[in-house]
């Protein structure tokens, strides 16, 4: 063994490689939080999917003394960006279940019924086991309802089966649709997509599944065989007009067949035909696989309160009429919305509740402090648009339309990459984990 | 992404690899870290022939962590789309390469005889 084989290392040098190492590692602790405001204030959080929760873990953070409640009958959790994961086979039907419970902070009352009466004037719900709880300030966080009702011949037991799909319905159905998506792929068809007329989640859903129902057929040798369409509700098939046009390109390049202003009305399991209202009248068409999306609504509790929108376009869904910056109620001030049930422009998403919770928080917080909040919420939400297993788009945007990259020059957002990809799979539950308990 | 804490990181690849995988992986990359500080304060210095012999496993390192992640990820090197992407499989092959050559140079050093080495 000569010398120079050996590089000769002091225990300083070694320990300045060990610092070195660390400072490159470059990883922040969490931000330092303000003191706690001490408050009586009793606060009511109306629902505890996404954003009610992430509010009451926040809420705990910022408050010292407060009441708060929060009122949902659910007993499961459902993480809904996975729904289409499931409904690919490419995850298990428990990956979007967990627990009410386990994400609920200490501290906080939780109700386990649904609400079933909102009265703004009185400052009191009232839940479906009849109890009244009276509150100072009232968080909407009911999320929305999924009408199935109005698709006529729709039979939710029916999914699964005759090549019925609805990925939007739960865990369990987003599985069985996999498996009608999976026999469809093998024996090949016509696969109808289409999407409801009314505000919906995460807009770009119906597409990621018309994308990835290609992608399987052309991975089995089968899409010789497949046939797909996609109805658009009006005449784009995305709201954001340079994110609409990509779409229009990737459906030219994978061969799906558009046609515009079509509606879904009413469905026939036994003869295969779905029936859409369009411009023209009633129109119909044959299929073989079909993910059933029905309108989306506010849930009745707000629909039949005096918080919905009184005039414009939502008349008719019952939206909470909150001002589209701060999230507050156009006509009772203690009262906000995030998440689904809000009345805003854009954003049923889960990206959506990250941005809105933080702001309607500050305006809540600062009302208790007799300050007024500068925070304002830009219509930020974001959707990583799957093309095909292994690639998607990180496509963000806000209420102008234009293009909002988290990861401008890195991550371009209307590349097809298996980075957004990566970050769907894997990175996107765990922040959005993250984000229920108030961290991120 | 809001705020990246290590808080965050640590939930992302538990959600990556779950929970039980990502904890072992953690322990066996410590383990392996703190081998490495054993042998560097006992040798007082870095063994040439043993990093040498431990740089020829890089390559293997690298092209199994690429795998690995694809595997876990249901991807595949026909999803690289863009330059970020090659960036991150490079950045993979690296951490992959990184951790084996430590792995072959504790492993080389543990098992060093001390009489033919001379000393």
């Amino acid at each position: 063994m000569t010398e120079p084989d050996r590089i000769a290392l002091s225990r300083r040098g070694f320990l300045g490689m060990a610092a070195g190492g660390m400072a490159l590692a470059g990883v922040t602790a969490g931000p330092a939080r303000a003191q706690r405001i001490k408050t009586q204030a009793k606060i009511v959080i109306l629902g505890a999917g996404a954003a009610g929760t992430a509010m009451a873990n926040r809420l705990v953070e910022r408050l010292d003394g407060a009441k708060i409640t929060i009122v949902d009958g659910r007993k499961r959790h459902l993480y809904q960006p996975g729904f289409t994961l499931i409904a690919s086979g490419l995850k298990p039907a428990n990956y979007s279940v967990s627990s009410t419970a386990e994400w609920l902070p200490n501290g906080v009352e939780w109700i386990e019924e649904a609400a079933a009466e909102i009265d703004p004037e009185a400052n009191r719900i009232v839940t479906t086991g009849g109890k009244t709880v009276a509150y100072d300030f009232l968080i909407l966080a009911t999320g929305l309802k999924l009408d199935w009702d109005a698709i006529e011949g729709f039979d939710m037991n029916l999914v699964g089966t005759n090549g019925i799909g609805a990925v939007y319905a739960g865990p369990e159905q987003a599985h069985a649709t996999w498996g009608a998506m999976d026999r469809f792929t093998d024996e090949g068809g016509k696969a109808v997509f289409y999407r409801p007329a009314t505000e919906m989640k995460c807009a770009g859903a119906p597409l990621k599944y018309t994308f990835l129902t290609d992608d399987y057929a052309r991975r089995k040798g089968s899409r010789g065989r497949v046939e797909i369409h996609y109805a658009a509700h009006n005449k784009s098939f995305f709201s954001v007009p340079i994110v609409n046009e990509k779409v229009r390109m990737l459906f030219d390049d994978r061969g799906v067949k558009p046609c515009f202003d079509h509606v879904l009305k009413a469905i026939d399991p036994g003869k295969k035909i779905l029936t859409f209202a369009t411009p023209e009248g009633e129109q119909e068409m044959d299929y073989d696989f079909t993910n059933v999306i029905p309108p989306m609504v506010a849930p009745d509790v707000l629909r039949n309160s005096p918080l919905p929108w009184q005039d414009g376009p939502w008349v008719n869904e019952g939206w909470a009429e909150v001002d589209k910056e701060t999230l507050r109620h156009a006509r009772y001030s203690n009262v906000f919305a995030v998440g689904d049930c809000a009345g805003v422009p854009k954003g049923k998403t889960a990206a959506s509740v990250k941005w809105q919770v933080p702001v309607a928080e500050d305006h809540l917080v600062a009302d208790i402090e007799g300050k007024l909040s500068p925070a304002a919420y830009n219509g930020y939400t974001s959707c990583p648009m799957i093309t095909r297993v292994g690639r998607a788009m990180l496509v963000e945007f806000d209420y102008k339309n234009n293009l909002t990259p988290s990861f401008p020059g890195v991550i371009a957002p209307l590349e097809e990459l298996w980075i957004s990809w990566l970050m769907k799979e894997v990175a996107l539950k765990a922040t959005y984990n993250a984000m229920l308990r108030g961290k991120a | 992404m809001k705020e990246l804490t290590l808080e965050t990181l640590i939930a992302v690849f538990q959600e990556i690899f779950g929970a039980a995988l990502f904890w072992t992986m953690v322990a066996v990359a410590i383990i392996i870290t703190l081998a490495f500080i054993f042998v560097l304060i006992r040798d007082r210095s870095i063994e040439g022939r043993y990093l040498a012999r431990a740089e020829l496993s890089a390559p293997v390192g690298a092209i199994a962590a690429i795998l690995f992640v694809q595997y876990m990820t249901n991807s595949g090197f026909s999803d690289i789309g863009g330059p970020i992407d090659i960036i991150v499989l490079l950045g993979t092959g690296v951490a992959g390469a990184g951790g084996l050559i430590f792995l072959a140079y504790v492993v080389q050093a543990f098992m060093r005889q001390p009489d033919k080495d001379g000393y």
